[in-house]
């Protein structure tokens, strides 16, 4: 970066730069324009700033009427908050254990670990939701069982790279730090509560963001749990739209809207730890 | 790690115990079971099964006898190929680029990334209204451009002689364009902190040596990166096996015609819709395969030796 020679002239680098960024970003200023855009305009006019005559609200109020949204978000919140929580703990305290202690079978457990980060969901699916079916808690019909029969494989599913990761940092917390605070007169719950979490507080924020957003974002395990109206979780609300809006375009595009909004949030306020954790996960993995 | 803190193993139990239960149930048991089932008969999603396969082996061999059971793979792996080139292709130009500039690397690294955290299911019907039939973005720029065929009636309505881009002649490339597309930015990321980890004093040496340039990159951006590129290679590969919600959303069962399967919606479709439980466990099983053996071809081809 800092030695001076350039391959390409620095306008044309910007240029090709600014054209990709251009396509990540458009695309959605067109559906965000074009959810406000009253009916039918959007197949004849698309491009233009929906003013005047064009703006409506209608989009959105039907979006909001027609399907359940307010349901969705809570269950969508119910799943993906549990999932998240759950991950932080069980591959906070595996991760610290894994590390930190020697002992016989480390070895194995660690090749599990990168094992299961290469099942993909399609290889476990089946056998979950027969056993859930058992132990009575798939298909049921009632609401939160259903949400509690997607949150335990989601769970499974990212604790596996959840524990990668913080491997990763836990590792490079200097040990110095634990013996000073056992001598202090920790035990080794307190050392990890009031010295490993605090330091390695980056990686559990990154790690809960990822749990958190793979949740919100999946549709495959949803659609097999969330069979019923009431139990359906915001990917699973949009897959429907999209099969039964029709030519209603504009309702189309203002859920598409709604869905995106809060990851948008999540991702402007928390992009720092979101890049870093995922690159030091692929990195290492 | 001698420390005399971690002597006493007793509290081990607490830390690993409740993770790998967890795994156990969720995770490696469920994993050895879809094996298991694949020789079984199972009548629907979540019943028993009923004893085995007549021959036991009936789901393999009507595996290799399905067509739309070919056409998924086919259409799979020419996603594995495209994501790998033009993927993968595409983020290590755009960060060698970015490597060379001052201001706004940052902006770009966010920009670019910002898809990935998008849900597909949303992407999938934001490119549905964009790859529209009637009227859609990419039409519409077309018509603008005066590409599209236009026919002026004698009641001075004008007839455009849309384009389908979900016909036979386009789904390719309406389907893996937005799956492509999605994960530039994560490659991008990948790369981009490999390029920033090369260090200054090898650009050095080799502008000392007179390399500059393109010498400079083809000589030493490129050999130190090769490591970097591989896990990129590894994560493409396994990344388009399990592609499944945007063109579930975008296409739905098998569109147009049975021509547009891929493993995953094929699978999802035999496992949910046809009910054929057994055989959707051995679509998953092939997805396994499939991602163990190309990933090892990748790293057998690609891994540079350890002395580099």
């Amino acid at each position: 970066m800092n030695t001076g020679r350039k391959t390409l002239p620095q306008t044309l680098t910007y240029l090709i730069l600014g054209l990709w960024a251009l396509t990540t970003i458009y695309p959605f200023i067109w559906v965000l324009l074009n959810s406000f855009r009253k009916k039918g305009l959007i197949i004849s006019d698309s491009f233009s700033l929906p003013l005047g005559d064009a703006f409506t609200w209608d989009n959105y109020i039907t979006a909001w009427e027609r399907s359940d949204f307010k349901n969705a978000y809570l269950n969508s919140f119910i799943i993906s908050g549990t999932v998240t929580v759950a991950v932080v703990i069980l591959a906070g305290l595996a991760a610290y254990g894994l590390v930190r202690y020697r002992f016989p079978g480390r070895g194995v457990l660690y090749s599990l670990i990168m094992a299961g980060m290469m099942f993909p969901v399609f290889s476990t699916i089946i056998p979950v939701f027969r056993m859930e079916a058992v132990m009575g808690i798939a298909g049921t019909g009632n609401r939160w069982l259903s949400l509690l029969a997607v949150i335990l494989p989601q769970i499974a599913g990212n604790l596996c790279f959840a524990i990668v990761i913080l491997m990763g940092f836990i590792q490079s917390v200097p040990i110095e730090l634990e013996e000073s605070a056992y001598l202090d007169g920790c035990n080794v719950f307190g050392i990890y509560f009031h010295i490993i979490i605090p330091a390695a507080k980056s990686s559990f924020a990154t790690v809960a963001i990822f749990a958190f957003l793979w949740s919100y974002n999946d549709l495959f395990t949803q659609s097999f749990f969330l069979r019923y109206p009431q139990e359906r979780a915001i990917t699973g609300l949009l897959n429907e739209i999209s099969s039964q809006a029709g030519v209603n375009y504009g309702l189309m595009a203002a859920s598409v809207v709604l869905v995106v909004i809060p990851v948008l949030v999540v991702y402007v306020c928390l992009q720092k730890h979101i890049i870093k954790g995922l690159t030091a996960g692929a990195v290492k993995g | 790690m001698s420390s005399m803190i971690y002597k006493k193993k007793s509290p081990l139990i607490l830390f690993l115990v409740p993770a790998f239960l967890f795994l156990m149930v969720y995770l490696y048991y469920p994993f050895f079971q879809n094996i298991i089932n694949t020789f079984m008969k199972i009548g629907g999603l979540g019943r028993a099964a009923e004893g085995l396969n007549a021959p036991w082996y009936e789901n393999y061999q009507r595996m290799l006898a399905d067509p739309y059971m070919r056409t998924a793979l086919k259409n799979t792996l020419l996603l594995t190929f495209c994501t790998i080139v033009f993927q993968v292709g595409i983020a290590l130009i755009l960060a060698l680029l970015v490597d060379t500039i001052r201001v706004g690397a940052q902006f770009f690294r966010t920009v670019y990334f910002f898809p990935i955290v998008i849900s597909a299911t949303a992407l999938g019907l934001m490119f549905n209204l964009i790859f529209l039939y009637k009227g859609g973005m990419v039409n519409q720029v077309l018509l603008s451009l005066g590409k599209l065929p236009t026919e002026v009636k004698p009641s001075g309505k004008v007839l455009v002689e849309w384009l389908d881009w979900k016909d036979q002649a386009h789904f390719l490339f309406t389907m893996f364009m937005p799956v492509m597309w999605q994960y530039v930015g994560f490659y991008f990321v990948i790369l981009i902190t490999g390029l920033n980890n090369i260090s200054q004093d090898l650009y050095e040496a080799a502008a000392l040596d007179g390399a500059d340039g393109w010498k400079r990159t083809r000589y030493v951006t490129l050999p130190m990166l090769r490591n970097v590129l591989c896990t990129c290679l590894v994560l493409a590969i396994t990344g388009a096996l399990k592609v499944f919600d945007l063109p579930w959303v975008m296409f739905g069962a098998g569109m147009p015609e049975n021509q547009g399967w891929l493993t995953g919606t094929y699978m999802y479709d035999q496992t949910f819709n046809k009910m054929n439980v057994d055989y959707g466990s051995t679509i998953a099983v092939l997805i396994v395969v499939l991602g163990v053996v190309l990933s090892n071809v990748a790293n057998r081809v690609f891994r540079p030796s350890e002395d580099i």
